[in-house]
This record gives structure tokens, sequence and C-alpha cells, in this order.
């Protein structure tokens, strides 16, 4: 088991990461999640022993590693970026850790061309990284990184740098790749709420050096125990909608939810999705984004700004005016402290 | 159009290329000629325009009024190489020092510090030839292979961090991070991947100390007398009241030959891209 006990990092007097404090078993992948600068790269080089932490541990199976250079970590790691030594070939960038950890060439040759079989590249073994695509290099990463069959293996965003329809290929192949790795803590990065609730066994949610929350990723989604959480494990991100409550709910004119609170200002979380077109408030368009089959329109509804997610390519321009129907009983409160209000 | 474009381009190669060679053609011909050959006008053609003879090149080798070159061809080969591969060793361990750590001293900071190694070059030779001679004088080195050798590195360390900061900054460190966890300490990792990474930054340091150290006549002349003659020195003392061309010539090649030998030999090592695949 990997665990981190009040892990904390400052750059100057700003902490990168603080009281982070986490364990992963054995046999399951979790997933990172958080925006850029949320600190998951800063966490997974300090596991590596890439930065040093001011304060706190990081132990395995009961062995600290806070100490440890990062060559005598049981750490594999694959980055964003496709590292591989430019100066050898494909087996033997694979071979190269079994080598350094003192294994036979001739074995260490074998288990490469192994692994680069169950990464698809068995026919390629010969040629030099730079002749590679840049997926097909990070194959070579990612088969470097599993033949050392280490207890640790860092995922960092390993699939941000490419295409769309190539990562979800990639991102099925790793979870059939990693099913094996039964002994393996798999940490993986990422900003995309959907590769989290796809991959992870688990999931933590970080913001600003933080973990925010954890747990399984459906739970997490369901119900996100803060306001930041719920911008997290949204994408794009919850509608922040404020409303001050005297006494009764008063939702004034975006309709009516009963929710016996306290009075004071609260926060309604509506995800994108629960913004629906064809309703009775009538919005200007701001923005309109199309990824991919979806539309994200953006909107200015009586001062506020929200996003609305639809399932289909509808195109609109800045100014038209679109009737909405907001699914409010869908949305999440939040009191004035960001924490979940009402359950 | 593209034969047109293929004949023009080849046309300025071929015009460019007779431009280079055409001063190695004529020390070529004129290594051949005897005073006779030498005075007779423009001459190629061997037998026909002039006779050809071998003097200046027996010149070389201990002939009549000549000298013999095989002795400061071997100091210059010793010295050249000496401190070539000292200063080679030496600022490479330091340009990757001070590319992949932090240092300070004082006021400066790892700019500062590689800047204060060039800036040894700015000065003026012969600045640096008085205080090398006393030097030398008081080692009792002066005359000596060591004492150039010395002299040499002091001279062509400076060039090889200069060359070699600027490769190894260009070698991503990623690759330094990625060498640790596949288990190479730092000092494994600048042998197994680092250095194979920065090879044709090491080639051209090399190059550069080795043409230097090869062609340097100022300290060869200042710091030395008889013992250890230099081959540009020893190619100077051919000169007498009347020119020896032919001698000069045949001088200018033996001196020349390795040179040209040498940057057939590392060509390929100087292609661009060593790193392409690296870091994407």
């Amino acid at each position: 088991m990997l665990k981190i006990t009040d892990l904390e990092l400052l750059v100057g007097s700003v902490a990168h990461l603080a009281a982070i404090n986490a364990s992963f078993q054995p046999g399951t992948l979790t997933t990172i999640l958080g925006r850029t600068g949320a600190g998951k790269t800063t966490l997974m080089r300090a596991i590596a022993g890439l930065i040093a932490p001011d304060r706190g541990q990081i132990l395995l199976d009961g062995t600290g590693w806070t100490r440890l250079p990062p060559w005598k970590r049981p750490v594999a790691m694959v980055t964003q970026q496709f590292i591989n030594y430019p100066h050898l070939n494909v087996r033997d960038n694979v071979a190269f850790p079994l080598v350094r950890a003192g294994v036979a060439k001739a074995d260490a040759a074998a288990r490469a061309e192994a692994a680069l079989a169950r990464v698809g590249l068995a026919a390629m073994v010969d040629r030099r990284p730079s002749a590679l695509s840049g997926g097909q290099q990070q194959r070579v990463a990612i088969a470097r990184a599993l033949v050392k069959k280490a207890p640790v293996l860092l995922l960092d965003e390993p699939f941000v740098n490419l295409d769309y329809n190539l990562r979800e290929a990639f991102r099925k192949d790793l979870v059939d790749l990693l099913a094996v790795e039964t002994g393996t803590v798999v940490l993986y990065a990422s900003t995309d709420p959907r590769e989290a609730l796809q991959m992870g066994d688990q999931i933590v949610l970080l913001a600003d050096g933080r973990i925010v929350q954890s747990g399984s990723p459906r739970d997490v989604f369901a119900n996100p125990a803060s306001l930041t959480a719920a911008s997290v494990v949204n994408d794009p991100p919850i509608n922040p909608i404020p409303f001050h409550q005297n006494g009764v709910a008063d939702f004034g004119a975006l309709g009516q939810q009963a929710i016996t609170l306290p009075s004071g200002a609260y926060t309604l979380g509506l995800r994108a999705s629960d913004i629906r077109a064809g309703g009775p408030h009538q919005a200007r368009v701001t923005l309109t984004e199309v990824t991919g089959s979806e539309t994200l329109t953006h909107l200015s509804l009586n001062g506020l700004d929200l996003v609305m997610q639809e399932k289909s390519v509808v195109l609109r321009s800045p100014g038209d005016v679109v009737g909405v129907h907001l699914d409010l009983h869908k949305g999440l409160v939040f009191g004035a402290d960001g924490q979940r209000a009402g359950v | 159009m593209k034969t047109l474009y293929l004949a023009l381009k080849y046309l300025a190669i071929a015009l460019w290329s007779a431009f280079v060679v055409f001063p190695f053609l004529w020390a070529l011909t004129t290594s051949f000629k005897s005073a006779n050959g030498v005075t007779g006008g423009a001459t190629w053609i061997p037998w026909v325009q002039y006779e050809p003879s071998l003097q200046g090149w027996q010149s070389l080798f201990g002939g009549v009024g000549g000298i013999n070159v095989v002795k400061p061809f071997y100091n210059s080969l010793v010295v050249t190489l000496s401190a070539s591969v000292i200063s080679i060793t030496l600022g490479t361990l330091a340009a990757y020092a001070l590319s992949r750590f932090t240092f300070r001293f004082l006021w400066m900071r790892n700019s500062d510090i590689t800047f204060f190694f060039i800036s040894q070059r700015i000065m003026p030779p012969i600045v640096l030839a008085i205080p090398f001679f006393l030097m030398l004088r008081s080692l009792g080195l002066l005359d000596s292979l060591p004492g150039l050798i010395l002299v040499y590195v002091a001279l062509l360390m400076p060039i090889a961090v200069w060359v070699m900061v600027d490769f190894f900054n260009g070698v991503p460190r990623g690759l330094d991070e990625m060498a640790w966890m596949d288990g190479c300490n730092p000092i494994i990792t600048f042998w197994r991947v680092i250095l194979p990474n920065a090879l044709p930054g090491l080639v051209v340091a090399g190059m550069f100390c080795i043409i230097f150290g090869w062609n340097d006549f100022f300290f060869a002349f200042t710091l030395t007398f008889t013992e250890t003659q230099l081959l540009p020195v020893a190619i100077v003392s051919l000169n007498s009241s009347v020119t020896p061309w032919w001698s000069l010539s045949a001088a200018a090649l033996v001196s020349i030959a390795p040179l040209v030998v040498l940057a057939f030999v590392v060509e390929r090592f100087l292609s661009k891209g060593g790193l392409a695949g690296a870091v994407r």
C-alpha cells in the first residue's frame, strides 16, 4: 500500500501541495483529477522523488520513501511529453531499466519485446523513437514503464498530447493492460472528469494543491462535497447560481425548489446538462462551442453567465435569444463556505 | 523548370567548390614545382607546362635548405590531441554541471559562470603570453610538451565549456529524470543517457579545440625555443631571404592534411536532429 501523510510542498510562500493524506491499494487505479495547476504533476513528482516535499511522508508498505533518491524508488512513470531515449532503438529503450537493474541483456531484450508486443509495437523494435508517430512513442514509454513491474506506476496525463480518437482508443487499451497488474498501485492524473469516470476504481479530487474529495467515481460525481469539488468533477464546470434565502427557499424568476435551509447566502450548482433549450426563460447567447458531437452554448440570463450542454450540434450566433429550461430540482445547493448544504 | 533549377543549383555548387578547392589545387601544383616553375607564370600541367620537381617535399624531410617536419608534426599531434582530450573531458563535466545544477559564487549565477569561462578568450593573446611565459619558466616547463599542453588546456577548455553548455541545455531535463526513474544515478545518467545524446556537441567542441590547437602559432612560438617546436613554427622557419614557395606549399598541405581527414571522419556526427524523438 502506498500511503501519503501530511505532505506539503511550498514554492516560495505558495503551497503547491498542502495537507495531502491518502492511501492507495495495490491493484487499484486511482485517478487524480484536477484542473491545470491543481498540483497533480507536483504530487506525482513528489512520489517519484523528483521534487522534495517540505513536510510529510510517503510510505510504501510501511517503508519510508521520503529520503530515497528517485533512482532508488521502485516507481515507473509516464509523463505528458513522450520521453524516450533518442540514441537507443525501441527494444533497447524498453530494456533499459531492466539492464540497469542487472537483468542479463538477452533476457532484458526478450522481456522488452514481450512488453512491446503487449502495446502493439512488436514490428517496430529496431526503429529509433524519432521514426515513430507520437502515439507510438507514447506506447514505447508505456511499455518501458510496464516492463519494470514497479509496485507504483504513475501516469501523468499520458494521452493529453494525443488527438481525440487516439486518446479514446489508448484509454481502453491501457485499462486492459493494467487489468493484469494486480500488485501495482496505479495513479492516473487527468483533467478530464469523463476519463476519471471511465477508468478509475477510485478518484481523488485535487484543487489548489489540496485533496478536496475522494471516493468512488460515481459517488463523487453524484455527491460532490463542495462547490470546488463539483467544479472539478464536472466538465464543463458546474454553473454556480448565487441566491439569498430569507426563511423559505426563494428562487425568484428561476423557478421553485423546496429545500429547508436556514437564512443566508447560497449557491445553486447546476450542471450544464441540466439546462435545456425550449423553456420559458429567455437567455442571450454569448458564445457557441461545438466539441465533437456536443454543443456548449454560453448564455446570459438575468445577469448570470451559464453554460448549456446539448448532445447534438446546434449552431447559434452570439446575440441570439433562446428559451431555456433549468432543471433546478437536479441542482446542488452549497453554503457560503462552499460546502454542500441541505443534504 | 525543374531541370533549369537543378542545372542552376549544380552550377552554383560547382562554382563554389572551384572557389574553395582552388587554393588547395594551387598549393598542390606549386609543391611540385622548382624555382623556375614558380616564376614561369600560372602553369598547371606537369611535364607540359613545367617540369615537376620533388624539391619542395624533400625540403620537409631533411633536404638541403629545408627542415625535418616529422618531429614538429609529432609534437603538434601530441600537444593538440592531449590538450583537446583534457579540455573536452574537463569542459564537458563542467558544462554538464553548469547546465543541470544551480551554482552561486559571490554575485555570479550559472550564466555568469559560463560567461566567466568564455570571457578568458576575450583577452588578446599577447596579454596572456607574458604571464604564461613567466609561469612556465617558474615551473620549469618552458619549451616542453607538458608546458604547452597546460597552456593549451587553459585556452581550449573555455571553448569546450561554452559549446557543451549550449548542447546540454538542448538535451531535455525530462531525459535525466526518466533515466533516474529507470535506476540511473546522476553519474550513470550523464554517461549512459546525456553524453550519447550530446555527441554532436562533443564533436563540435572537439573540432574547435583541435583546429585551434593545431593551427596556433602565437603561443607555440613564444613558449618554445628549439626542443619542442610545433608544426606552424617549423613551417615559418622555412622562410628565408628567397621565399621557397614549393617548400611552403608542401608544408601547408602537410599541416592541413590531418584536419581534412578529421573533417571527413567526424562529418557524419555533425548531422542535426540527434535528439529527435527525445521529448515530443
